[in-house]
């Protein structure tokens, strides 16, 4: 019981709290110095369609490698406490429609998802979307067959690959442009805007991100389904 | 929208309530997810401008007057990288609690209280 009011009284102060900043809120009317400078440079000087895919990748693109580590912090995390071999399970063979249907399946998804990764500088999309669509792929082979085996050694070497592929673009930055051009897309020509060639590196990064992000969270789920 | 903002804090509220009451490990990600969500949605209504749309510039924004037309980018941006990390954390969380179940075969938080003090 006066746990339960501990409970109540904690959460009133938490209202409280926040009582006065939806109160005094009051929502822009325009953008503010920084977002206007980042829409007015992914026009001019990126050459990028989607603006929230040039702060992403270019402006905040240290955040997203940064993003990147916790993420792969979080699939060795899983990979380490879930590490024992996986068991065949003893389940009964899914039917044959459902084994065709999601290798059928499996295949439009992952184009999808390449799609929507290498469109993220011109589409809503990008990377982390991608990623996550190409893992729901491998997530309906495992809900059709629960004792499929993946092929781990190609999973890690996309892992580690796209890991120091995205380290290495960020480093040719410094080695063409200047010191403090880590990440710069500029290394690459810039092209037309509105055409899938454009943005300099930027849909190579993000085609990058976009595989770290589906091999990383294939390995959680492929680690999962053996529990 | 101050809907979407106030939205917003009940879902982080109700996420905190649920992480504070219940005893189910389960149940306490479950809160954890929801007070997730909830960020994601008052992040994501702080950058909403009335009246303007995507920060996309295609054939429907006017490119001389894009930085009047689109919705702040930086908010969206975030709140893409924070959903894929929320879900690789919670799958690390619940990889943790299938060890704790395998080791103590209970999902009941008063079960565990080494750390209690």
């Amino acid at each position: 019981m006066i746990k339960r009011i501990f409970i109540l009284l904690a959460l009133l102060g938490l209202v409280l709290m926040f009582l006065p900043f939806l109160k005094d809120f009051d929502f822009h009317q325009e953008l503010g110095d920084l977002s206007s400078q980042y829409v007015e440079g992914s026009i001019n000087d990126l050459n990028s369609q989607n603006v929230v895919t040039s702060v992403i990748v270019t402006y905040r693109g240290l955040d997203t490698l940064g993003e990147v580590t916790v993420l792969f912090l979080a699939t060795a995390g899983v990979g380490f406490l879930l590490r024992k071999k996986k068991t065949s399970l003893r389940s009964r063979r899914s039917s044959e429609l459902l084994q065709t249907g999601s290798q059928f399946l499996f295949v439009l998804i992952i184009l999808t998802g390449v799609y929507i990764f290498t469109h993220g500088h011109l589409t809503p999309g990008g990377g982390f979307q991608g990623g996550v669509l190409i893992t729901t792929a491998f997530l309906l082979l495992i809900l059709a067959d629960i004792n499929l085996k993946f092929n781990h050694s190609i999973l890690l070497f996309v892992e580690s690959f796209s890991g120091v592929f995205y380290v290495i673009i960020g480093l040719f930055g410094i080695l063409l442009i200047g010191m403090n051009s880590f990440l710069d897309p500029a290394i690459l020509p810039l092209g037309n805007f509105g055409k899938l060639l454009s943005a300099g590196a930027i849909p190579l990064i993000y085609s990058i991100i976009g595989l770290k992000v589906g091999s990383e969270l294939t390995t959680i789920i492929d680690k999962m389904g053996g529990e | 929208m101050i809907f979407s903002l106030i939205l917003g804090f009940l879902l982080l509220i109700i996420g905190i309530y649920g992480m504070l009451t219940q005893k189910n490990l389960i149940k306490i990600v479950i809160g954890f997810s929801i007070v997730d969500t909830g960020t994601h949605i008052i992040i994501v209504s702080i950058g909403y401008l009335r009246g303007k749309t995507a920060p996309i510039i295609d054939s429907s924004v006017d490119i001389k007057n894009a930085v009047n037309a689109v919705v702040d980018p930086i908010p969206s941006a975030l709140v893409l990288t924070a959903i894929v990390i929320g879900l690789a954390v919670t799958a690390l969380m619940l990889s943790f609690i299938i060890k704790l179940y395998q080791k103590n075969r209970s999902l009941s938080v008063d079960d565990y209280q080494e750390l209690k003090w």
